[in-house]
């Protein structure tokens, strides 16, 4: 052995479980499409680690480990099999069959491994993301299993107990189990159908990350990137859907702001004055080339025409760029696409900024079904800024302290309260 | 975390030579690789580098400044490509880096580099700052 090799074995089994987070995803995908069941690959994929940790350091890491780890676990899963059914079947019985179970199960992973990798993985985010899953359940099951977090990271970053996240898995495993999914990729006009429950799992994470609901941390970066992985996994996998593209590029833009949204007193900062400088040049490039993709393939969806939202404001050097205009075209479209109070409401921000405020504040009056906003902070708060800047300061600081009693961000309250302040100053 | 990862330049690669189809190999393996860091969400960012040749030195002395052309000599401290990747941790990037094929017919290396982030300012900004951190210039760098 050379000095280098001699170094710790701590050294060594650091490196082993890397390669072995890398492949894990993959591993569990390719069990799971074999043994129908996601508690029992996170198993044999533990086992082939095991293997590995006691071989890795003698004979060095293979030229494919991926492929090394596949074929350990699969082995103990077809050794598995086998002695279930030594156990379970007459003793005669056994040696007739075996030849022939052997057999098929020989063919079973010589299809399996005949099949695109990409392709189980990507069945088995469908399969963790299948609609009949809450979206919680689905988000703390593909952070597990995809992401490959831990329980007690997943509670941390949900703000919950680990014994509820790990209950919550157990169950969406249980109910996965219990449908007899194939962990396959749908195909056709079904694949389409259930895009948008993997899309929203992924952007909720990231959203969960990006604007926490409560307490005091504004931001859970943590969430963020690991949303950001998992949406340019998807994109990878899915190069021609300009759906996975549009959430990808929407996600890198409103990342690249992340340390631009807090000041350093840790107040928040609006968008039209944050300092550009420290947007993430890198992530809004990135963004940009991935929105550029979805616009060649024709993407009209929802998370294209939002990613191009975040694009203009990406664009603009300084905010006074910004092309309100433009941005008041997307609303009206995508108004369209996903009908919504939400929607509605940034529609008439962005036309108060192009048109000016009276513009904001017809549209915003306007709304259908703004009762279901009326507990909704940026509501008030946006009727007080129409209202301050069309000079009606006093009816604007009872929207703002309005808005203030909604918000359950500390800080997006010290923010809101600063605003009404200023409408009395000045009135 | 943020990994920079810079390829070495060799003296093949500073030749500027015209590639042998062993190199087309290894670059058709290259992409191949490339393609598996996009589909695992790791890859951000990647570009190869003309030979030193090309390039150009700009040296600080004060108030002057003198530009040298290359090429430079000490092929090896020279970079002759660079990618940017988002993992883990530096295992995780060690894991992914000895998976690169190796273009250069002889020896080559590459490097790894973390990004400095904002934890590792600790001692030079407040627990408010470093809670929030400020991208300022370092943010054009892609700090996370």
């Amino acid at each position: 052995m050379t000095a280098s090799e001699t170094d710790s074995n701590g050294e060594t089994h650091r490196a082993i479980e890397a390669t072995f987070r890398i492949e894990r995803a993959r591993l569990i995908a390719g069990l799971a499409r074999m043994v129908r069941d996601i508690d029992r690959a996170e198993e044999l994929a533990q086992e082939a680690l095991i293997v590995a940790l006691s071989d890795w350091p003698r004979t060095g890491v293979p030229a494919n480990p991926g492929a090394w780890l596949m074929a350990v676990a699969k082995r103990r899963a077809i050794d598995a099999i086998r002695h279930d059914r030594m156990r379970d079947r007459k003793h005669e019985e056994i040696a007739r069959t075996l030849d022939k179970e052997a057999g098929d199960a020989t063919a079973a992973i010589d299809a399996a491994l005949d099949d695109d990798l990409g392709d189980e993985l990507l069945g088995l985010i469908f399969t963790a993301c299948h609609p009949m899953l809450s979206p919680d359940a689905r988000a703390a099951l593909t952070l597990r299993v995809v992401g490959g977090l831990t329980t007690d990271e997943i509670a941390r970053a949900f703000l919950s107990s680990e014994a509820t996240i790990a209950q919550r898995i157990v169950r969406a495993k249980k109910a996965i189990a219990q449908a007899g999914l194939a962990f396959e990729v749908p195909r056709g006009g079904e694949r389409a159908a259930r895009l948008p429950a993997v899309l929203e799992v992924i952007y909720l994470i990231f959203n969960e990350g990006y604007a926490a609901t409560a307490g005091d941390d504004l931001v859970r970066p943590a969430l963020t990137q690991e949303a950001q992985r998992l949406g340019r996994i998807l994109a990878g996998l899915m190069p021609d859907e300009p759906e996975a593209l549009g959430l990808l590029a929407l996600m890198e833009i409103q990342a690249s702001r992340l340390g631009a949204r807090t000041g350093p007193d840790g107040a928040f900062v609006p968008l039209t004055e944050q300092d550009r400088s420290r947007w993430d040049q890198l992530l809004i490039l990135r963004g940009l080339d991935a929105l550029a993709r979805a616009d060649a393939l024709g993407g009209q969806g929802p998370y294209v025409l939002q990613a191009a939202l975040a694009a203009c404001h990406a664009r603009a050097r300084r905010a006074t760029d910004t092309d309100w205009a433009r941005i008041a075209a997307l609303y009206d479209r995508l108004r369209t696409v996903t009908p919504s109070p939400v929607v509605d409401l940034n529609r008439a921000i962005a036309h108060s900024m192009a048109f000016g405020p009276d513009a904001g504040l017809r549209l915003i009056d306007e709304i259908p079904g703004a009762d279901a906003l009326r507990h909704y902070a940026p509501f008030p708060a946006a009727r007080g800024d129409f209202l301050f800047r069309a000079g009606r300061l006093a009816e604007a600081r009872t929207a703002f302290e309005a808005a203030a009693a909604l918000t359950r961000n500390v800080r997006e309250r010290a923010f809101l309260l600063a605003r009404a302040d200023a409408c009395g100053e000045t009135g | 975390m943020r990994v920079m990862v810079l390829v070495k330049a060799t003296e093949e690669s500073e030749a500027g030579m015209a590639p042998t189809p062993e190199m087309l190999e290894a670059f058709a393996a290259m992409d191949r690789f490339t393609e598996e860091l996009v589909e695992a969400g790791v890859f951000i960012a990647a570009a190869g580098l003309k030979p030193s040749s090309e390039s150009k030195r700009i040296a600080f002395e004060g108030a002057s400044r003198t530009v040298i052309d290359g090429p430079f000599a000490e092929a090896r401290e020279l970079v002759a490509g660079f990618s940017i990747w988002e993992v883990r941790d530096m295992d995780e990037a060690i894991a992914w880096a000895k998976r690169c094929p190796n273009c250069m017919p002889g020896r080559s290396e590459i490097e790894i580099r973390p990004f400095f982030e904002a934890a590792d300012l600790a001692d030079y900004v407040t627990p408010q700052e470093l809670a929030n951190p400020r991208g300022g210039e370092r943010g054009k760098l892609g700090v996370a």
